[in-house]
């Protein structure tokens, strides 16, 4: 990165300070369900902060909407029922852990804000549907916008860099956005769409180098009805086989996400690719490791890997530990929570592992 | 102007999905569909624009409404701040409400969505969920899926999971209670309108 490139100066978004209401994602629990565990960890061990895991969430129907299964209608009330809870239990700063989530808020947000009888249809529907009342949200923002807001407050307490501990040089870092991060209301991310900096920001505090290749801002392929409908699953893939050829000439050591399903995807398309054509991006047969910005701070405070979760991706991520230099049990890994010593996986035919 | 195009404008999301399209293409060049399907966004705007019954009620019945991947892509771009992606949701709303969705092969795989994704939001509050994801359905997501799912009991607790717990966590079962507050969500605001209108005639 040039100092001629540092405009997400010019865009910096309102993020709150403390006390904080967390909207768990559908797709982070699937996949990646360590993630969440390690930020709420991170919120309030390392930060002091104060944040609530409420029981009686459920999903946004963020993936339904896009999907065109769930009406607008519908799913602002929906909405409106998790900001009641949110009211309910005191908070005004609402903090939805998946990108989705956060475009499908900012836009029913906006939506109110351009048109407040929409608000007001939404607020009878709710009444009449669950006797429950809301107010909207002072603040809203991603979680990544926290952990970004917190980096260098974090940095002091990190056992490790994003550092090569082979030869001494930066981590070459791909960081990925999910596009309703900041595509939809540019003004609502860090950096806007066009020069994102909430995972920038991170990996450069944290001692590592950000690759500005020519795709950085190409969607994952996730594509909603394009990933769901099993033979639509042709343009998912081929969108990230456009991003893993883009990235491959400039040796990445690892990708970064925001976005839990890109996260997913960006993990999952190098397996079947690599079964499909016998092609990987890292030069060695075994991938590029694909992250969660969760387990990369997790990961540099000290947190055991496989705590984490790390053992859920199939691209090993062994190599890039052994690169930071971070200490982990091999043995450990294919454990129970109980040390019950579980069978493991089956190894693909073409990516190593 | 038509019917068609008078429904689409009635909804509350076409005034900032469209007002001024100067046909300049550069969704088109954003968007990763037009890379991968036979699609154009640009041609989509502009049909609506024109507002020709006629070639809505085509275009409502086509596969082409339902090639977008919602990335979004083409609302940042767009230098008259126009949202294709936004248009293409008041599409295909309509091309359901008027069972148009049934004359395209893309279009019936609402049917399979409604039924997968709906049945997940109506019946357990997620929209996806591991026990909801079998491997034979997934095989992109390689053999540690395969390994977690049947593993998922023993290790769900060290990654931090409440799988099927009471109490708050990730993959917890959702009270009843709230389930029900969602179904009824669903009734008084068009959502199960919306899903017996999907799955007739199935």
């Amino acid at each position: 990165m040039t100092e001629n490139k540092r405009f997400w100066n010019e865009y910096q978004k309102e993020i709150a300070e403390d006390h904080y209401f967390y909207e768990r994602s559908c797709i982070r629990q699937t996949f990646f369900p360590g993630s969440e565990a390690a930020f709420l960890k991170i919120l309030r061990t390392e930060l002091g902060k104060d944040i609530r895991d409420e029981v009686n969430q459920h999903t946004c129907t963020g993936i339904g909407y896009h999907s065109d299964i769930v009406p607008l209608q519908t799913t602002m009330t929906i909405v409106a029922r998790l900001f009641a809870l949110m009211t309910e239990a005191g908070y005004k700063n609402y903090v939805p852990s998946c990108v989705t989530s956060f475009g499908v808020f900012t836009e029913i947000c906006h939506l109110w804000e351009e048109d407040p009888s929409l608000l007001d249809k939404t607020r009878e529907l709710l009444y009449k549907a669950t006797k429950r009342e809301f107010i909207v949200p002072e603040n809203i923002a991603h979680p990544s916008d926290i952990v970004y807001k917190f980096r260098e407050q974090l940095t002091p307490r990190m056992k490790y860099r994003l550092v090569n501990r082979y030869t001494g040089k930066p981590l070459r870092v791909v960081d990925h956005i999910g596009c309703h991060y900041a595509k939809i209301f540019p003004d609502k991310g860090v950096g806007k769409a066009e020069f994102p900096y909430v995972l920038a920001g991170m990996v450069e505090s944290w001692g590592g180098e950000v690759i500005d290749y020519p795709e950085r801002r190409h969607c994952c392929g996730f594509g909603f009805r394009q990933y769901i409908v099993q033979e639509n699953r042709g343009y998912s893939v081929a969108n990230s086989k456009k991003k893993f050829e883009s990235m491959e000439p400039y040796e990445p050591d690892f990708i970064v996400s925001n976005c839990p399903g890109c996260t997913m995807f960006l993990d999952k398309w190098q397996y079947t690719i690599a079964e499909m054509e016998n092609k990987t991006y890292d030069g060695h047969g075994y991938g590029i490791p694909s992250l969660t910005y969760e387990e990369m701070t997790g990961l540099l405070l000290g947190y055991d890997p496989w705590e984490l979760g790390l053992q859920l991706h199939q691209v090993q991520v062994e190599p890039l530990l052994d690169k930071i230099g971070i200490a982990y049990d091999p043995g450990a890994k294919y454990r129970a929570a109980d040390g019950t010593i579980l069978p493991n996986p089956d190894k693909p035919h073409n990516l190593l592992v | 102007m038509g019917n068609l195009s008078n429904l689409l404008k009635q909804d509350p999301r076409f005034h900032s999905a469209l007002t001024s399209c100067m046909n300049c293409g550069m969704c088109t060049a954003i968007c990763p569909a037009a890379e991968f399907y036979d699609y154009d966004p640009r041609k989509i705007c502009d049909m609506v624009q024109r507002g020709d019954d006629e070639t809505i009620e085509q275009l409502l019945k086509s596969d082409t409404i339902w090639y977008c991947g919602q990335c979004l892509s083409c609302k940042t771009r767009c230098p008259r701040g126009n949202a294709p992606a936004e248009v293409i949701l008041i599409l295909r709303k309509v091309s359901q409400e008027m069972g148009y969705f049934r004359f395209s092969e893309k279009g019936r795989q609402q049917v399979e969505i409604m039924e997968h994704i709906g049945g997940n939001i109506l019946e357990i509050g997620y929209c996806v969920h591991p026990d909801r994801m079998p491997y034979e359905k997934h095989p992109e997501q390689g053999p540690v899926w395969d390994w977690y799912l049947k593993n998922i009991e023993k290790v769900a607790p060290k990654v931090g999971a409440n799988y099927h717990g009471t109490g708050p966590g990730a993959l917890r079962t959702i009270p009843e209670e709230t389930m029900e507050e969602i179904r009824k969500i669903f009734e008084e605001t068009g959502g199960m309108e919306l899903r017996h209108k999907v799955l007739i005639d199935r």
